[in-house]
């Protein structure tokens, strides 16, 4: 599948971030916050970097990608239709009694959904062992884990973070959407996470800041991350804003969760399309 | 002797008098990996303790030691199943069924990933470490778990042939052993093990002691102590896999015996004698019962056979608490109103 320029990733960021507001309004209510904020990331990955074929979900060397940050199922399965796993209608019934779709993503439902999520601290451990098992079948495929910043209070993140580093794993890739935001506040008023990259460093890991909302420096941190070969594994800490593109919702603790009238929704749309 | 097993394989009897059930894990682990590529193990700074380090010595590029970390060991564990491998991952059973327990659960079971759980340690075994090192909790806990199939083998021979046989089950798999110094069963390898099919032991006509793991030994001593004291006619079930439970065995000795005591190394809310109350609950029939373990309270600290003995698992134990079912009232017939 053809890699999305930066300009045409520009684009289908705002038709994601469009449809996380449907989606929502079809769901009933959702985590729009987090989901927004790493709209220009899942974009980025699935539109350039992840080696994917939507018609062959279970093609074993296939990237894998892991939404650690499970909440976040509201940006990603979205991405995933935008991607091509499945029509826009299925979107429809997402939450509803005996849906694929709930808040977390289940991987034997959601088709090129490679891990189920939802409890935080999951996904890099799993990220690790498919990149150790990837090393062991001497296939090229990358790992990639999306984590939420208020995720990494969990300590099976830094089980992990040591281990991968030990097993000198470079072909998995940690990005952090580093909002700022948890539900009961900013990250440094519940548990402060900074120094937060010399936490990775001291760790023994590669780490890359950019602004996650800039799909100039996205792409270039993911560049480089691709390239590693230096035996470290990367970790990109992407800045980004909670609720990014709707103006009503950005960088306040209270778009972690919740639900529009269509009114709101409307005027979120609006946002969208404005910025 | 060698066994010819269903993939087959054939693996040497190692000695089951002198070789402990992780070691012979360790063993026969090894003995499956030269044939099968896919397996790799998995453990957390207890490759020497559980023995699956006799498999990493051969094997070092599959297997992974990730430190003291049970949460990374279940999730790595995971991803490595996700990606085509059968890992094997092994540590104490307390920490398997606590300490990263969440990733059993919901990276393992939830994801229904083809990870065997060999823990170690399990029950009283680990004597004098005290109740930190015990484990009564864990056939409770991995068994109210889908698609999790939970096995506690009675001695080496019969953990050899459930590594083996856990191949061919595609989902997760729960297999707990001791410590390694518990005696043997059975004399040799020359016996079926089926997953989900209970051994008859014993054959006996007025009571029956279902049990697992270390109880089958002592609960055989028991029967022989019954039938030459009491002239008491004991039947005894190994119930090796607690789940899926063998129904038709349970179901056989309560129609036939009327009395059942069950046995088991661990707490007696939510193990093996719940497995078989449930079974014998649902199908209506009615008949003497009682369970035998831990009633529900942390172990203290000693050596096994000395816990063994309080907890009252040991030969003696068993045959105090089968005299005491024989006693028993129950309700016989259809008929209750003869009843008090």
């Amino acid at each position: 599948m053809a890699k999305l320029s930066i300009d045409e990733l520009k684009a289908k960021a705002k038709e994601l971030r469009t449809l996380i507001i449907d989606t929502t309004v079809w769901a009933g209510s959702g985590h729009y916050g987090g989901a927004l904020s790493s709209a220009d990331i899942l974009t980025a990955l699935y539109f350039r970097y992840l080696n994917l074929d939507p018609a062959n979900p279970d093609w074993e060397d296939r990237d894998r990608f892991i939404l650690s940050k499970g909440h976040s199922g509201l940006g990603y399965i979205p991405c995933l239709h935008l991607k091509g796993y499945f029509p826009v209608d299925d979107l429809k019934n997402f939450n509803h009694f005996m849906s694929p779709f709930g808040m977390h993503p289940d991987c034997h439902k959601v088709k090129g959904c490679d891990a189920s999520t939802g409890s935080l601290g999951h996904g890099l451990p799993m990220g690790l062992g498919m990149a150790l098992g990837a090393r062991l079948l001497k296939k090229p495929f990358k790992t990639v884990v999306l984590l939420g910043d208020g995720e990494c209070d969990e300590g099976s993140n830094y089980e992990a973070m040591m281990a991968a580093a030990h097993y000198k794993t470079d072909n998995l890739i940690a990005i952090v959407d580093r909002n700022q935001l948890m539900i009961d506040g900013f990250t440094e008023d519940v548990m402060s996470l900074e120094p937060f990259a010399d936490k990775w460093k001291a760790f023994n890991w590669d780490v890359i800041e950019c602004d996650g909302h800039n799909m100039e420096e996205l792409c270039a941190a993911l560049d480089k991350a691709w390239a590693a070969n230096s035996g470290k594994p990367t970790v990109i800490i992407a800045k980004t804003v909670k609720g990014k593109g709707v103006k009503f919702l950005e960088n306040d603790v209270r778009s972690h969760y919740g639900a529009f009238d269509s009114a709101k929704a409307e005027e979120a749309k609006q946002d969208i399309a404005n910025s | 002797m060698a066994a010819k097993s269903t993939t087959g394989t054939t693996w040497n009897v190692y000695d089951a008098n002198t070789m402990s059930a992780k070691e012979i894990y360790g063993r026969v682990l090894r003995e499956l990996a030269s044939k099968n590529d896919k397996i790799v193990g998995v453990t957390a700074d207890l490759e020497k303790s559980t023995n699956i380090g006799i498999f990493g010595k051969e094997f070092p590029d599959r297997m992974f030691n990730v430190g003291i970390a049970e949460q990374n060991l279940f999730g790595v564990a995971a991803g490595l199943a996700k990606v085509g491998f059968i890992p094997f991952a092994s540590t104490f059973a307390v920490f398997a069924a606590l300490r990263g327990v969440e990733q059993v659960r919901t990276d393992i079971c939830y994801q229904n990933l083809p990870v065997k759980i060999i823990a170690t340690h399990g029950g009283l075994s680990f004597g004098q470490a005290g109740t930190t090192h015990h484990c009564t909790e864990d056939i409770a806990i991995m068994k109210a778990f889908p698609n999790m199939t939970v096995i506690v083998p009675a001695d080496g021979a019969e953990t050899g042939k459930a590594v083996e046989a856990c191949l061919d089950i595609p989902g997760p798999v729960y297999i707990r052993v001791g410590r390694g110094f518990e005696p043997p069963f059975h004399q040799d390898d020359n016996f079926n093990f089926e997953i989900g099919k209970g051994e008859l032991v014993n054959d006996g006509t007025d009571v029956t002691i279902i049990t697992c793991g270390i109880g089958v030994l002592q609960a055989k001593f028991a029967a022989e102590e019954l039938k030459n004291v009491d002239g008491i006619s004991a039947r005894v079930i190994n119930i090796h896999t607690i789940k899926p439970i063998d129904k038709e065995i349970i179901m056989k000795a309560v129609k036939e015996t009327r009395r059942i005591v069950t046995l088991e190394e661990h707490n007696v809310i939510g193990g093996l004698g719940d497995s078989v109350a449930a079974v014998i609950a649902e199908s209506g029939k009615g008949c003497a019962f009682t369970k035998m373990g831990l009633q529900d309270e942390f172990s203290v600290v000693g050596y096994p056979e000395d816990l063994y003995s309080h907890y009252r698992m040991d030969s003696s134990g068993i045959a105090e608490s089968v005299r005491e079912i024989m006693g028993r009232e129950f309700e016989a017939d259809e008929d209750w109103s003869d009843e008090v």
